[in-house]
């Protein structure tokens, strides 16, 4: 019960640092398909985007759009503008820009939003994306398991360290805690200690695999979280392990 | 009240002390322990009388009885006297000198060279109790101790007061305090998390001290019984952090972070022992009470944990090492110089230094290995010669042993079916006894008064 609540705790500051970083990534909508030209004339387009689409209060954002086939271009509050364009924008508190063209095929908008700091962020368009990151997270960085009362690094999880190593090595904005746990068996306080040890062995494994030291954090559960509860050594072996999960 | 010791006493001390160390030296092969933790060979017979009712409210109320449970349990469970049972003793409550027929007391079956009695009275509010212990055989003086208590009338003050009344009777008769005013402090998952949990000595008064909603470990009070230093899971990972008694919150501790843990207090309060990974490596450090001045003491490889000081000196610590992986206890002086390990295998954790610096206990697994299934038992040590027993025996996994301040008592964790409990024991592993129910409580720590 208790470790299961601490878990889904666990979980779910997981789940935020997804969504934060999600969000910090999050594409623009795709520009609504254009109405149907009703006349030869090829109707306009028109996009825009927001760099970068959170800021401090006080702070300034980027506007970058593009129209075609527009021969009247404005955006809401900002009033006629050319084009295409860039303007710098400092929204006191969260604001939509909405850019419309008109043209002779008719007409076509788009919208960015500048988050002002304090806000939380807009939710994620389609949270199963989201669930696909974490999911990615947990795919490529995969744990590594220890022998016994042991804190070095086996022979078997060499290739598990290498993919982890490979998957940060390419996301490199990505920070990592790194837990370290034990099995149920012996005293609370040493196997608090081995879990540092052993959360530390991982940490050292990625560095020497050009994982940057910044980047890693070690904390260690002994034996206060378990993975398995049965006493036996299969259930013992899923507990003696590091564990990579996103840093906030 | 009055207050006389009769001369006959010391002499009746000394005829005692030849008794047991002539018996010492044939009685049973663990005589070192008994010498060693003032538990002595031969016990002294007393007798509790249940205390006289001097008004109605006194029996209706019910601080009559717990006085008398409170004050028969702290007796027998001083460890130095053999305790008449309430069935052998005279059907009579004497609630004054004037009362009480000292050779009906000294006669078979109660048999008792010393009764102890007096009279509660609740009223206004106010609960009196007057105590007294004589000597069944002195018919000269046999006046021993008279105390007279009062306090705002409860159940938990009555309680109170009849473990002032024992302690007493114990340091008159045992030549140094007891322990039935002391407290143990401990973890305890009641509240749904890992908090830190007070209670008497004897289980009863159980509260928490700390609402955290994380998991803390590792609490070890103060040795002025103001401030329980404890570990405790944070965002950055483990720090100490001390809770003040006094104030009833936390107070400002530096957060190491970094598995910072299993913090022990010097016997004088001006020192704290700890691990932290600091380094990345898990060594033991000692800085002053407020946090500062920190120093690194051990520099082995692999896990270093469990600091205790010896109180008789400060001048030594013991800690676990995993140097050569299984955990093994080992001791040093207080600046890290001269290490030797003191155990000779097996898995060996969760040292606790003897009042008088002569033994350490811990829990120990003699054959510990993979596969096997991971019980333990408490052990203690003798320093000097490193001979050691086994204390405890064929009853679950036992862990976690913290000595009382009179040294005759330990205090350790049992887990049985799953369920985890304090438990206390004599330091010879005799009279064991469960302190708290309901699974889940586990690392207790003995106050130091």
């Amino acid at each position: 019960m208790h470790y299961a609540n601490r878990k889904s705790l666990v979980m779910a500051a997981s789940l935020a640092a997804i969504l934060t970083v999600a969000g910090c990534h999050k594409k623009n909508p795709a520009p609504p398909p254009p109405p149907a030209p009703t006349e030869a004339a090829p109707a306009p387009t028109a996009t825009i985007t927001a760099t970068p689409d959170t800021i401090n209060a006080g702070g300034a954002s980027v506007l970058t759009w593009q129209t075609t086939n527009a021969t009247d271009v404005s955006i809401e509050g900002l009033g006629k503008v050319s084009p295409n364009g860039t303007q710098n924008v400092t929204p006191a508190q969260t604001t939509v820009y909405h850019l419309i063209a008109h043209g002779d095929g008719g007409s076509a908008d788009a919208t960015a939003t500048v988050n002002v700091g304090g806000g939380a962020p807009p939710p994620p368009s389609n949270p199963s994306e989201s669930n696909l990151d974490e999911n990615a997270f947990e795919q490529a960085v995969k744990p590594i398991f220890f022998d016994y009362d042991s804190y070095d690094v086996r022979p078997d999880a060499q290739s598990t360290i290498s993919a982890d190593a490979n998957f940060l090595n390419q996301h490199p904005g990505v920070k990592v805690v790194i837990g370290g746990y034990c099995d149920s068996r012996g005293s609370t306080e040493y196997n608090l200690a081995l879990g540092e040890n052993r959360a530390n062995a991982a940490k050292q494994a990625l560095i020497t695999a050009g994982v940057g030291p910044d980047r890693l954090r070690t904390v260690s559960y002994g034996k206060e979280k378990q993975f398995c509860t049965e006493e036996n050594e299969a259930c013992w072996q899923q507990n003696r392990r590091a564990m990579f999960t996103l840093d906030q | 009240m009055i207050l006389r010791l009769p001369k006959k006493l010391d002499t009746l001390r000394v005829v005692l002390f030849s008794v047991i160390f002539i018996a010492a030296a044939t009685v049973h092969a663990q005589d070192w322990v008994h010498t060693g933790t003032n538990l002595g060979v031969q016990k002294i017979r007393i007798a509790a009388a249940d205390f006289k009712a001097a008004s109605a409210d006194a029996q209706s109320s019910g601080m009559k009885s717990a006085f008398d449970q409170t004050l028969y349990n702290d007796l027998r469970y001083a460890g130095i006297f053999d305790v008449v049972s309430k069935s052998m003793i005279p059907n009579t409550t004497p609630g004054s000198p004037q009362e009480i027929q000292l050779a009906n007391w000294a006669a078979q079956p109660s048999n008792a060279a010393y009764v102890a009695f007096g009279a509660l009275t609740v009223g206004g509010g106010r609960v009196t109790v007057q105590g007294f212990l004589y000597d069944t055989h002195s018919t000269q003086n046999p006046q021993v101790l008279g105390k007279q208590y009062a306090d705002n009338a409860s159940l938990e003050n009555t309680r109170q007061i009849a473990h002032r009344f024992a302690d007493e009777i114990i340091e008159r008769l045992g030549g140094m305090p007891g322990i039935a005013e002391t407290k143990i402090y401990y973890v305890s998952m009641k509240t749904g998390s890992k908090e830190i949990w007070a209670m008497d000595y004897d289980g009863m008064n159980e509260h928490p001290l700390t609402h955290l909603g994380t998991v803390s470990l590792s609490p070890r009070v103060s040795p002025d019984n103001s401030r329980v230093a404890f570990s405790s899971l944070g965002k950055n990972g483990w720090s100490i952090r001390v809770y003040s008694i006094e104030l009833g919150r936390l107070v400002a501790f530096p957060a190491w972070g970094d598995t910072t843990l299993s913090p022990a207090w010097s016997s004088d309060g001006t020192k704290l022992a700890f691990s932290s990974a600091k380094t990345g490596d898990p060594e033991i450090y000692v800085c002053d009470a407020s946090g500062n001045s920190a120093r690194r003491l051990t520099s082995f490889r692999g896990p270093d944990v469990s600091p205790t000081w010896n109180p008789k000196t400060n001048a030594q610590i013991a800690w676990v090492s995993g140097r050569t992986r299984l955990p093994q206890i080992y001791i040093m002086d207080s600046d890290g110089a001269n290490v030797m390990r003191m155990t000779d295998g097996g898995y060996a954790s969760a040292p606790s230094w003897s009042p008088n610096g002569q033994f350490l206990t811990f829990a120990w697994n003699r054959s510990y290995g993979p596969g096997a299934p991971g019980g333990e038992d408490i052990y203690i040590m003798d320093i000097a010669s490193k001979r050691w027993t086994q204390l405890t025996h064929d009853a679950g996994m036992n862990d976690a042993p913290s000595w009382s301040p009179d040294g005759r008592h330990i205090v350790f964790q049992r887990e049985q079916g799953g369920h985890s409990e304090i438990w206390m024991m004599l330091a010879d592993g005799t009279d064991q006894q469960e302190l708290t129910h309901g699974g889940g409580n586990t690392m207790p720590n003995w106050s130091w008064k």
